[in-house]
């Protein structure tokens, strides 16, 4: 990835995560942590990997994205109106009356949401159907998934690594977002994983391991995966629950939280600094 | 819609799971977008020359009806049209999130084939009898609701939903049911079928019991007792204006189900009936208890699904005319 490239892409980083940031000072609470993790993930994919056009969402031979840690959805939200799905203005309706911005992803409600999601583990499978569905057409689209590390708790996620294995599903690129905590607490404490990709690698999956802050770490990981044949691929995302808010970065609890305003309005100065400074 | 007419008390030739797979089978012929799902039960359920002639288009998960769930909103979201099979139990309780959410929520595809309804689960026992399948399905909002009483209804509703759009639950009895229609009838989902016309009391009847249901009026008749039959074989959306024409001409319901009385057909005609056409109800179906291992005739005894029973509830509602 050339210089101009990476930058940029920080450049949508640092954007998606102010707009987010904007979206919760305005609800006043929110899943902050799970959300600020995946931006770096969603830059990548909506800035420069995935074969979309947003003026029509629903196009038959998109790459789909399913955020099964449904959740994440207002920096999902972000990263589709800075895209131009929908405007910027609605990103200040999130979870307000009548919105068509949820907590969690809803693919009837937000225009460029492709699943809907909220009940953790659920994605794993949808994504799973939609890659068959793909293959079965022959279209040559890819299905990206992310869950939680926190989701991994779930056996259905497990459920669909032996099947997406079994079916030898190279459509289907995964990523686990491992900011190492869940609602109550570090993964370690409530319930361990052990070694995430050691555990994908013996469900038959193609593994990376890679810094989920840094662009081109996953870009190149996606790129890799994508010539991975015969099978499906998971890219472990080292995360940070929070990142780049400091005051959620550095919260204990940080999955959902309670927005101060002074606070909020500190990291979106920040954030704005840092776009015109990329 | 073709006149329907009842046929004699006989079992048919063709099984059901022989009736539904030779169905799915056309349909993908026709239609290139059918798929089949399903969680290890391919054998029992007959669909092995489905697999066979269409191996690409089937989709046997294993033990994983929560992904199998999951896997046909995920294929209905790209236009296939999933049918997805597994035991009663297994393809409700066992994975009612996922078609809660995945399915019915996110407002996909899929056709859900519950096999072995209640006491049909017979050597299986209590934990694969599903007395509770159609209640929890009941919940969930928007979801249709279907119970073919034979072969001839089986084809035409599989048919039918092929070309519909939303979350079906179909209860599917896999063995040899007694012929009620005769081939070639048509069926509308959402409205009950009137079987036999009566003066005193109406029998609203769904899946098995409907054939206990016409051999109990035939021994009410014996007794100068005049009760009409309804097959309800769509319990959701439910036929409100039959059910009300029931009461109004009848004045006296009895509902018969191989299910709980909670919940299900029961539950759903006393809601119809007590806000538009408040009369005397009785319900035939399993009380609120656990099911049993045995062979079906014992177990039909045992949780009062027979005609007898029927005729007995039928007595007991004229007397709280």
């Amino acid at each position: 990835m050339n210089e101009n490239k990476k930058k940029e892409l920080e450049r949508f980083a640092a954007r998606i995560r102010l707009e987010t940031m904007k979206e919760l000072k305005e609800l006043g609470f929110g899943h902050v942590g799970g959300s600020m993790s995946i931006v770096e993930t969603l830059a990548v994919l909506y800035g420069e990997v995935m074969k979309i056009d947003p003026n029509s969402p629903r196009w038959e031979d998109r790459d789909w994205l399913v955020v099964s840690k449904g959740h994440s959805g207002p920096a999902v939200y972000a990263t589709l109106a800075l895209k131009g799905y929908f405007p910027l203005e609605e990103l200040m309706t999130l979870n307000k009356p009548g919105t068509n911005l949820p907590s969690h992803c809803d693919r009837n409600k937000t225009i460029g949401i492709d699943m809907t999601t909220g009940s953790l583990g659920q994605g794993v499978s949808t994504a799973i159907g939609v890659a068959l569905g793909n293959r079965l057409d022959k279209r040559s689209s890819y299905v990206y998934l992310i869950v939680g590390d926190g989701e991994c708790d779930e056996g259905q996620v497990w459920e669909g690594a032996l099947y997406a294995a079994h079916q030898k599903l190279d459509n289907l690129i995964a990523f686990v977002d491992a900011n190492k905590k869940q609602l109550d607490g570090y993964t370690k404490d409530v319930n361990d994983l052990g070694d995430i990709c050691e555990k994908f690698k013996s469900f038959g999956w193609d593994i990376y391991n890679v810094d989920g802050a840094d662009v081109e770490q996953i870009y190149d990981a996606i790129e890799a995966a994508k010539k991975a044949k015969g099978k499906p691929s998971v890219i472990v995302l080292d995360t940070v629950k929070g990142k780049g808010c400091s005051f959620a970065e550095n919260a204990e609890a940080n999955h959902h939280m309670v927005i101060d305003a002074a606070q909020a309005e500190k990291v979106i100065a920040e954030l704005e600094r840092k776009v015109v400074e990329l | 819609m073709k006149t329907v007419l009842v046929k004699e008390n006989v079992k048919e030739k063709t099984m059901m799971r022989d009736v539904y797979c030779q169905t799915l089978m056309e349909l993908a012929k026709e239609n290139k977008n059918i798929v089949a799902l399903d969680a290890d039960l391919m054998s029992s359920m007959g669909m092995v020359p489905f697999l066979k002639a269409y191996p690409e288009r089937t989709f046997n998960c294993g033990i994983q009806e929560a992904n199998m769930m999951g896997m046909a909103a995920g294929l209905s979201a790209t236009g296939k049209i999933p049918f997805a099979h597994s035991f009663g139990p297994f393809a409700t309780r066992r994975c009612f999130d996922q078609i809660f959410m995945s399915c019915a929520y996110a407002k996909l595809n899929v056709r859900i084939i519950g096999s072995d309804p209640g006491v049909t689960a017979a050597f299986n026992g209590g934990t694969h009898m599903p007395f509770e399948d159609m209640g929890i399905m009941r919940n969930i909002p928007g979801v249709t609701i279907l119970e073919p009483v034979d072969t001839v209804m089986l084809k035409d509703l599989i048919r039918q939903t092929a070309e519909m759009y939303g979350i079906f639950y179909i209860r599917l009895l896999r063995k040899n049911a007694v012929g009620i229609y005769e081939e070639g009838s048509g069926f509308e989902i959402g409205k009950a079928v009137k079987l036999r016309e009566g003066k005193d009391a109406t029998i609203i009847a769904t899946g098995i019991m409907v054939n206990e249901a016409l051999k109990a009026a035939a021994q009410l008749e014996q007794q100068g007792i005049s009760a009409g039959v309804i097959n309800m074989f769509t319990l959701k959306p439910i036929d409100k204006t039959a059910i009300i024409e029931a009461a109004n001409e009848t004045g006296a319901v009895v509902t018969a189900e191989n299910h709980s009385i909670l919940n299900g057909l029961g539950s759903a005609v006393a809601e119809v009936l007590s806000e538009n056409a408040p009369v005397p109800l009785e319900r035939v179906g399993v009380e609120d208890v656990f099911g049993e291992v045995g062979p079906e005739d014992y177990l039909r005894e045992r949780f009062g699904l027979t005609a007898d029973n029927i005729a007995k509830k039928v007595m007991k509602v004229l007397e709280r005319k």
